[in-house]
């Protein structure tokens, strides 16, 4: 049914009749700046009634042309960059980098280090995961609370990022083979203490949520992402293993010293809402786990690699991928280096962004308000989806 | 039963409305501008230039070696090189920064710049209210708004700001004894000509 002339004075494009019902399909773009897109992010959706029968996610409104730069300065100056990627996870992607640089560079990093990392990376993830949760949960209508709470516990670990780094956020923390400062015996212990707090708070945050009848009839069953389409669009983390496939970074590659450590990799079976959430849920408890055990096997000893260079850094030409499980997902850096003082290539494999690729399978056929809760469940941070 | 676990979210909830009137775990707001939180020692904001002793032109640590120019990510630091030189702390004769700025509203607070300087001469501020209305410059710091003194390093750094000390005593030291060891020599050199 096309549109009748004159009832469309601006010539609004009116979309085919959708149902038997006689409706019209309606196009409607979400975002950039709708409060439920997490950032500057657009959903091209197309709907019937209230179903979503086609989605457009339209990404770039925070390109910041971070590959370029960094390919224009030295190695050392785009650390910083990468905290900016995915702002609530700095200590990871610092990892991610350093990482790719060291097999570039031949540099090996000392035990102590390697213990700090591990407990930046592991606070990182719960703060991540806390986040996310807190969000998710005020997608789908429980505005502020959970989420306040949320916040108040990230803060305690920003807390303890700052008293060591200097900064909540953009911490700049690890360096090529070791890591920047070291961490003193009070900081270990304050640490231990917030761990500790952080379990009886995911607990209470378990009942506020878990149990939930509105949580449960919003989540089950919906946004279902089957095993092998996942597989097939290369979605990692929390998002993959909720669909029942066991990859995770950690225990594939066991990067760093995670071989060390004693901890388990959730996993799920139907792949939808309910299940993405409970992942993030049971990862934290394993991150706490594996907190305790860093705390307190953390070695003395160096923390830098005595061949590590701060100034005038060259890598030998070759190349580098330095992979690591970040909270969102398979965090990868992808380097070249010609010998001189920048990389000649430099690339970012971001979790979130190829994630997202798969948004409008999971959505088709939903309602509008799920769709919300749906990329909720993705959790992107658009500072990596555009880069 | 159905709503039980609403309740029991709401209880939760309770708990934390009640609990924030009682304890201070619960209720972590504060009112900025009248209540601040005690600032960290090692906060990061933005580069300041180190000073020793009074006047702040004759004691400028930096000796315009642009290192830190050329590794700031967002390229923010702008520094002219001086034609002539000046003696440094220990006394040897160095170029100094005919120009030194700092557009510190590009700077990102990284702290680079004070990890990469060889000679302790620009350390991390930790001043945050430096909002300005005007636009265009008012966050463009030339050195006599960047130098800072050492007793203020050591005052918002305590713990870096005595490593740093260090560092430069021991250089001083250093650089004392191989004066000292050049005049021996000298002198040495001098006694052996003498009969010759
Ligand atoms: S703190 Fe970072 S951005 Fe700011 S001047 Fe220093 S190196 Fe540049
Ligand atoms: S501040 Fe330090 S690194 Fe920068 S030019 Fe001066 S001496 Fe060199």
């Amino acid at each position: 049914m096309s549109a009748v002339a004159g009832a469309n004075p601006r010539n609004f494009e009116l979309l085919p009749k959708g149902d038997a019902n006689g409706g019209e399909l309606l196009e409607i773009s979400m975002g950039p700046h709708h409060p439920s897109t997490h950032g500057v992010f657009r959903m091209d959706v197309v709907l019937d009634g209230e179903k979503v029968v086609k989605l457009k996610p339209v990404f770039g409104y925070l390109h910041r042309n971070h590959e370029k730069i960094a390919e224009g300065t030295s190695y050392l100056a785009s650390m910083p960059y990468t905290d900016r990627l995915d702002y609530f996870c700095s200590m990871t992607n610092n990892w991610a980098y350093a990482l790719s640089v060291e097999k570039l560079a031949g540099l090996t990093v000392p035990e102590r280090a390697e213990y700090i990392r591990v407990i930046m990376a592991e606070l990182t993830r719960v703060l991540n995961h806390i986040c996310l949760i807190g969000f998710f949960v005020q997608d789908m209508g429980a505005l502020g609370t959970p989420l306040m709470y949320a916040f108040r516990e990230r803060e305690r670990i920003l807390d303890l990022f700052e008293e060591l780094t200097g900064a909540r956020m953009m911490c700049n923390y690890l360096r090529f083979g070791g890591v920047r400062c070291d961490v003193s015996e009070s900081w270990l212990k304050r640490a231990g203490e917030e761990v500790v707090k952080l379990e009886s708070f995911m607990d209470e945050f378990e009942q506020l949520v878990a149990q939930n009848e509105i949580v449960m009839a919003r989540t089950q069953g919906i946004g279902v992402l089957p095993r092998e389409l996942a597989i097939n669009a290369s979605i990692t983390g929390p998002m993959l293993r909720a669909s029942g496939v066991n990859y995770d970074v950690r225990k594939v590659d066991k990067y760093g010293i995670y071989d060390r450590f004693e901890f388990k990799i959730p996993l799920g079976e139907h792949g939808d809402l309910y299940d993405r959430y409970m992942i993030r849920v049971l990862e934290m408890r394993e991150s706490v786990k594996i907190l305790k055990q860093a705390l307190r096997d953390i070695p003395d000893g160096p923390i830098m690699d005595s061949k590590a260079k701060l100034r005038g850094f060259r890598p030998k030409p070759g190349e580098a991928y330095g992979r690591i499980e970040s909270p969102k997902g398979e965090l990868g850096f992808y380097l070249i280096s010609d010998g001189s003082p920048n990389p000649y290539r430099y690339r970012v494999r971001p979790p979130s962004f190829i994630n997202l690729t798969i948004l409008e399978d999971m959505c088709l056929g939903q309602r509008v308000a799920d769709a919300v809760i749906i990329l909720g469940s993705v959790d992107i941070v658009l500072g990596e989806v555009d880069r | 039963m159905l709503g039980e676990a609403i309740i029991k979210g709401m209880a939760v909830t309770a708990k934390n409305f009640f609990g924030s009137y009682v304890s201070k775990e619960r209720l972590p707001t504060v009112q900025y501008p009248e209540e601040r939180l005690v600032p960290k020692e090692n906060a990061r904001q933005f580069p300041f230039l180190v000073y020793d002793g009074d006047d702040w032109e004759k004691g400028l640590r930096c000796v315009s070696c642009q290192i830190c120019e050329k590794e700031c990510p967002p390229k923010c630091i702008y520094i002219i090189k001086s034609k002539d030189k000046k003696p440094d702390y220990k006394g040897q004769a160095q170029f100094y920064p005919a120009r030194f700025d700092i557009d510190i509203s590009v700077c990102m607070s990284c702290g680079i710049c004070a990890e990469v300087c060889p000679f302790e001469s620009i350390k991390m501020d930790t001043e945050f209210e430096l909002s300005t209305g005007d636009r265009f410059g008012g966050l463009l710091l030339p050195k006599e708004k960047l130098a800072k003194s050492n007793e203020h390093y050591r005052k918002v750094h305590p713990t870096d700001a005595a490593a740093s000390d260090a560092v430069l005593a021991a250089e001083i030291a250093k650089a004392e004894a191989k004066a000292k060891a050049a005049a021996e020599a000298k002198v040495k050199a001098d006694a052996e000509k003498k009969p010759a």
